[in-house]
């Protein structure tokens, strides 16, 4: 086990270092930032200064080697825009990202599991049905277009909604949430549904899937021969196993969901570390989309490890095959 | 359509047949399959059917900007699905949207099929160490959500066509790597592969018309899904500002322009590319739901 966990992180940290290296090596490529900064009629010595207080005037290796010294000591450089550490920029929006990825998973699984369980239960039933169709179709719509209609409907047309924004923040244990107000939770409810749309049909396919095929076994048809009342073989036996590779797949969404924000926050202007990397994308502030990526990555890393690692705790057969191994 | 035959006239049962007689059975995929065909035929012969041609700005009327759909413009054109801010005919500048869309997806899916099948197929076939080397590089990527890694790419590349193919093919030839290689694995221990090892053919000849032949259908499946997959992923990445140009706008692109037109209540810019979009990937999904039960042998009668 320990060996294993020793493995995957030796692992993260390879992966780290060649994102950084294609990412650092690729903007280098890519355009000027010192056009954009300075002021258009800026002369050739005002550029040249900006170059150097940026250390863009070095060669590409020598800023990527002092990058990696950097990186080592927790330092991802400084942003050019804001003109302040680039990993205190992205921490400083990342709760802003994370309670919107959370509340659209709470959205997904709380409404996914009990549609793909009852589908799955009935599976010829027109409700059935109907919540497979939705299920396509939710896969199909493109999440983007979803959120303007979502603004179109509940923001404009109806006003119920605030259509843009974050609302107000409370401190929670030294962190700014937003939904924990009803107030700060209005702003948050259309992008959190818009995000939550794709993941609740994969939810809802899963759990119908995962029904179907473990209704049949024959723990089940113990269960029932046993006398066991329905809603016990359901809500124990059942929910139990199909749970297993649930929990996996939902895992690995939350980390989907948070790069997914990319483009809910940007329709909804909600300012977290989606639409602060597309912003530094434009502006060339290169510092802040390569901290992005890396903070993003490590994150990534870090759940898909702690996904396996609770899969092989809730599953006894997979302990047994690792220990073999 | 040969699936409608009725069934009185008995056919010769060849494979080919028996899979058309099975995948119109159902009326959903026949559906998706007509619509499809249909976008796919409209989005061909755009400049054709087209009422106008949206690139060309000597056609465009400024006056006609942003007009309601259904609305008579002074050149006595009826713009049935309205104007962009431009004066653009919003059903011509779909039309064409439709072709640049899937241009993209089929070009990007087709080079990512080619790469990811032959990579999979021949890690499977080398084994050992550099089977496990692709398909732990395969397993890391697919770790990532595809968003990410196409983001990661196109702030690096840029816009452009042919940079948001290589961005989409970058993300997809992994699924089709797993899939070849599983694929070619369960294929790899059955008899004909041992009889063609026993008549001396050489690895190449085995691999390309033995091996990869057998491993198609789950690919065909695979890549119905992921032509999906990168038409939506192109319209949101392009939605962002991050995918085409906009000398070549495509639905997505379409869809972006007409976001400032929203809050003032003319939908219609926006709306009709995304139904256009919609509808293109859910008929593609329907036929490829199709599609994989119909060639998933442990659901064969």
């Amino acid at each position: 086990m320990t060996v294993y966990v020793l493995r995957r992180l030796a692992q993260t940290l390879l992966v780290l270092f060649v994102t950084s290296g294609l990412v650092f090596g690729g903007l280098y490529l890519v355009g000027d930032p010192v056009e954009i900064l300075v002021n258009p009629q800026a002369d050739q010595e005002e550029r040249a200064r900006t170059a150097a207080a940026l250390g863009l005037d070095r060669p590409a290796l020598e800023q990527y080697w002092i990058f990696l010294k950097g990186a080592f000591t927790g330092d991802l450089g400084k942003s050019f825009v804001f003109g302040r550490s680039a990993l205190e920029v992205i921490i400083e929006r990342m709760p802003a990202t994370l309670e919107l990825a959370f509340l659209a998973m709470v959205m997904s699984v709380g409404l996914g599991i009990p549609l793909g369980l009852y589908a799955g239960l009935r599976p010829h039933g027109l409700a059935a049905r109907s919540i497979m169709a939705g299920s396509i179709l939710g896969f199909s719509l493109p999440t983007f277009w979803v959120g303007l209609l979502l603004i179109m409907v509940f923001a404009v047309q109806l006003g119920w909604l605030p259509s843009t924004g974050r609302g107000p923040t409370t401190e929670f244990l030294g962190v700014q949430v937003s939904i924990l107000t009803w107030e700060g939770l209005r702003y948050a409810l259309l992008p959190a549904l818009n995000l939550a749309l794709f993941k609740l049909s994969l939810i809802i396919r899963l759990t119908r899937a995962q029904v179907r095929e473990q209704s049949l076994l024959d723990y089940i048809r113990f269960a029932r021969a046993k006398g066991l009342k329905r809603a016990r073989v359901i809500g124990v036996h059942l929910l139990k196993n199909i749970l297993i590779p649930l929990i996996t797949v939902i895992g690995l969404e939350l980390g989907s969901v948070i790069a997914f924000a990319v483009v809910t926050e940007t329709i909804f202007a909600w300012p977290g570390m989606g639409k602060l990397v597309i912003d530094s994308i434009f502006q060339l502030d290169r510092p802040v989309v390569v901290a992005y990526l890396l903070v993003t990555v490590f994150m990534f890393i870090m759940i898909n490890l702690m996904v396996d690692l609770l899969y092989s705790a809730l599953d006894p057969r997979v302990r047994i095959a690792e220990v073999k191994s | 359509m040969s699936a409608v035959l009725p069934a009185a006239e008995p056919a010769p049962q060849t494979p080919f047949r028996r899979f058309l007689e099975e995948f119109f059975e159902s009326k959903l995929a026949t559906l998706g399959f007509a619509v499809l065909a249909a976008i796919v035929l409209v989005a061909l012969l755009a400049p054709l059917v087209a009422p106008q041609n949206p690139y060309d700005l000597g056609k465009l009327d400024l006056l006609d900007a942003r007009l309601e759909p259904g609305t008579k413009g002074g050149a006595g054109m009826t713009y049935v699905l309205g104007t962009d801010g431009q004066g653009r005919d919003m059903l011509s500048a779909i039309l064409y949207g439709l072709r640049v869309s899937l241009y993209v997806g089929v070009v990007s899916g087709i080079i990512a099929l080619t790469l990811g099948a032959l990579t999979g197929v021949l890690a499977a076939y080398a084994g050992g160490r550099i089977e496990q080397f692709v398909m732990r590089v395969v397993d890391i990527q697919l770790g990532f959500p595809a968003i990410l890694v196409a983001l990661i790419l196109l702030a690096v590349l840029g816009k452009g066509v042919d940079k948001i193919i290589i961005a989409l093919v970058c993300v997809q030839w992994a699924y089709y790597a797993r899939t070849a290689r599983s694929a070619a694995l369960v294929e790899r221990g059955k008899e004909y592969m041992e009889a063609a090892r026993g008549l001396g053919l050489s690895g190449t000849r085995i691999v390309l018309r033995h091996l990869l032949p057998n491993a198609l259908p789950p690919l065909i499946v695979v890549g119905t899904v992921q032509v999906a997959h990168a038409i939506a992923l192109e319209a949101t990445l392009s939605f962002l500002g991050l995918g085409l140009p906009t000398t070549e706008p495509s639905l997505g692109l379409l869809i972006a322009n007409g976001y400032e037109y929203l809050m003032s209540g003319k939908y219609w810019i926006s709306f009709y590319p995304g139904v256009a979009l919609l509808v293109t990937i859910l008929s593609i999904n329907l036929v490829g739901d199709q599609l994989r039960d119909v060639l998933n042998p442990r659901l064969a009668k």
